[in-house]
């Protein structure tokens, strides 16, 4: 055991690979901020779809059976079209508005539970839920949300028109500031996977790719060094900088928007590393091969830049059509997201993101030995 | 001749359309500092990587210590030394740092890692990172590296290209000390016929991944008055051309 695990060795390339990060900030930058920032970007720009699809909960609370009772129950039943649901992810009314200048909005209504109505808000798959009180519209949505404002707006002014209802005096907006229901809540385990994913991704990959192109690898291995320890050091360099950075985000945000982990802690240690092993696998995996920067950079590009914009980092993947919502929800960073954010959020435990972790760890283990088959260290 | 620490026997090598080495036989004796003289694309660094274990020759056999190297990596590695040609170390890290990282490998410690500085003079540069040495230091940095195991045999591929005069001297002087105070062998790759004449004992010419001639200097200036001079009469060229 001592044999295998030359532990002197092991810390000075822990210790060599460690420095060599902390004393380069534009490494952090390039290599981290700076694709946050594209990202950023891209999910900003990500708006402009010439059918948008709203997604609204229908508290069942709110007498929808009075029918014609409520504005909110005469709007649903005579101008929206009712749909006997197939199943329980199928919506109950639709309304689709038309908007040459602004763009059509096809509005989807879920009737359900004030309960699960929340869970369907803090996953992102509904930013707004509507409510009955004594005949009135109560609207629940995060305030600071801008997707949700815009949905209630939108609908305030289908709902005020025409000769349904008078919203301006019959309706009240109700903001949702409890932890686990605002923007902040859904954004911030974004973010922290996210982080992962660059980190790992650029840090790893691009960090092998380099080394393979200055010789430096070739070098290594024509001594004793036990290749396994080379990447071992950077594998648990990049785990060490990602717990710092996800350590820095949530204290922050713990402060400043007072975000609370409701689930058990131990699954989010867990999912956090599952996560760090699936995307340091396929990190290995990426720079097996190729001594070409640029080659390295498209490659890595190829892997994250679709995860960023499908994996519901920055708004809900429910929005997008329902054959790829299911492809997108295996995708590694969506499965960390969503375990992370059914923790920060919901009160997850084991029992909710067990397969995700167990699947997140196989495929790190599954990259992480196609990497080794084929990688070439001269 | 002794048991050769090096020998090669009929090794050839090729990259896809590209015969780098065609049918090499080589024998290396202890102590013996040797030259592979040729201009660029004349196989000396394939031959090179192929004795330091780095490329596996398509046919024939190479033998370090009468040993191959598959089974035997680990063993070898402990007592071959080697500075690639090219070969960028981590920048930011401290000149005593990287050196230490590759005394680890050896399971060595600061105090090789202290005579490795001196050896190569770069006590002053002790704190400096890597990406602040001139080229000249980096190159004595990759020879300190090579040395820090003490080994047996040393391999040096093209190791003064580039340099200023004076950074090739010191160079130079390092390894007139190494040949004095120790038993290493060496092979040195170069295409500068003064290196090979100024440094090594037994000097082989080649061109087009085939050993044109080769022997002590004495006996290859016997053909012509200068190795330039006997290059061009063997290749019609200058090895600079």
């Amino acid at each position: 055991m001592i044999k295998f695990l030359r532990l002197n060795q092991l810390w000075q390339l822990t210790l060599a690979l460690y420095h060599e990060i902390t004393r380069e900030p534009g490494v952090l930058f390039w290599g981290i901020l700076f694709p946050i920032l594209i990202s950023l970007g891209l999910g900003l720009a990500f708006t402009k779809k010439a059918d948008v699809v709203r997604k609204v909960a229908v508290s069942r609370s709110s007498g929808i059976s009075d029918r014609g009772d409520s504005e909110l129950s005469g709007f649903l039943e005579k101008n929206c079209i009712k749909k006997q649901p197939d199943s329980k992810e199928d919506y109950d009314w639709k309304y689709d508005h038309k908007d040459d200048k602004l763009g059509n909005t096809l509005f989807l209504f879920y009737e359900m539970d004030w309960p699960e109505a929340m869970v369907m808000l803090k996953r992102g798959t509904v930013n707004l839920i509507l409510q009955s009180n004594n005949g009135k519209t109560e609207y629940h949505f995060d305030p600071v949300n801008a997707d949700a404002e815009l949905t209630f707006r939108k609908l305030r002014d289908i709902l005020g028109s025409g000769a349904v209802l008078n919203v301006e005096s019959n309706s009240e907006i109700k903001p949702l500031t409890v932890t686990g229901t605002r923007y902040i809540d859904f954004l911030v385990p974004g973010l922290i996977t996210m982080g992962v994913m660059m980190s790992t991704m650029w840090g790893i990959s691009y960090g092998i790719i380099e080394k393979r192109s200055k010789k430096l690898l070739r070098r290594l291995v024509a001594t004793p060094m036990r290749k396994s320890h080379f990447l071992v050091a950077l594998i648990t360099v990049r785990l060490t900088m990602n717990v710092v950075e996800a350590l820095i985000l949530i204290l922050f945000t713990l402060i400043i928007f007072n975000i609370m982990v409701q689930g058990s802690i131990s699954a989010l240690i867990l999912m956090f590393i599952a996560g760090n092993m699936a995307f340091a696998g396929i990190a290995v995996f990426v720079s097996s091969h190729t001594s070409n920067t640029e080659v390295g950079n498209g490659l890595i590009n190829a892997v994250v830049m679709p995860m960023v914009v499908l994996s519901g980092i920055f708004f809900s993947y429910q929005n997008f059509p329902d054959w790829s919502v299911k492809i997108i929800k295996v995708l590694p960073l969506t499965l960390m997201t969503d375990g992370i954010r059914s923790i920060f959020n919901e009160g997850a435990g084991y029992s909710e993101v067990g397969i995700s972790i167990l699947v997140l760890s196989v495929i790190g283990i599954l990259f992480f030995s196609a990497g080794l088959k084929i990688f070439k260290w001269h | 001749m002794t048991n050769p620490v090096i020998e090669a026997k009929n090794v050839w090598k090729s990259f896809r359309t590209v015969q780098a080495v065609k049918g090499i036989n080589l024998k290396i004796p202890k102590g013996q500092f040797t030259a592979l003289l040729g201009p660029n694309g004349a196989g000396k660094t394939t031959l090179v990587e192929m004795i330091e274990g780095i490329q596996k020759p398509d046919s024939g056999e190479i033998t370090i210590m009468g040993k191959h190297w598959r089974g035997n990596e680990d063993k070898l590695h402990h007592i071959i030394g080697l500075s690639l040609q090219e070969t960028r170390f981590i920048d930011k890290l401290r000149l005593t740092e990287t050196l230490q990282l590759f005394a680890s490998f050896f399971n060595l410690g600061k105090e090789r890692v202290n005579e490795i500085i001196e050896i190569v003079g770069l006590e002053e540069k002790r704190k400096s990172f890597v990406v602040n040495l001139s080229g000249g230091q980096r190159q004595r940095l990759a020879i300190g590296i090579a040395l820090i195991n003490a080994p047996s045999i040393l391999l040096l591929d093209e190791p003064t290209t580039g340099l200023d005069p004076n950074a090739r001297r010191e160079i130079w002087d390092i390894l007139h000390r190494l040949k004095k105070e120790s038993e290493t062998s060496m092979i040195l790759t170069t295409h500068y016929m003064e290196e090979a004449e100024n440094l090594c004992d037994y000097i082989v010419i080649m061109d087009n991944g085939v050993i044109l001639r080769e022997g002590t200097l004495d006996q290859l200036l016997q053909e012509a008055g200068n190795l330039d001079d006997l290059f061009v009469s063997l290749t019609g060229r200058r090895i600079n051309d």
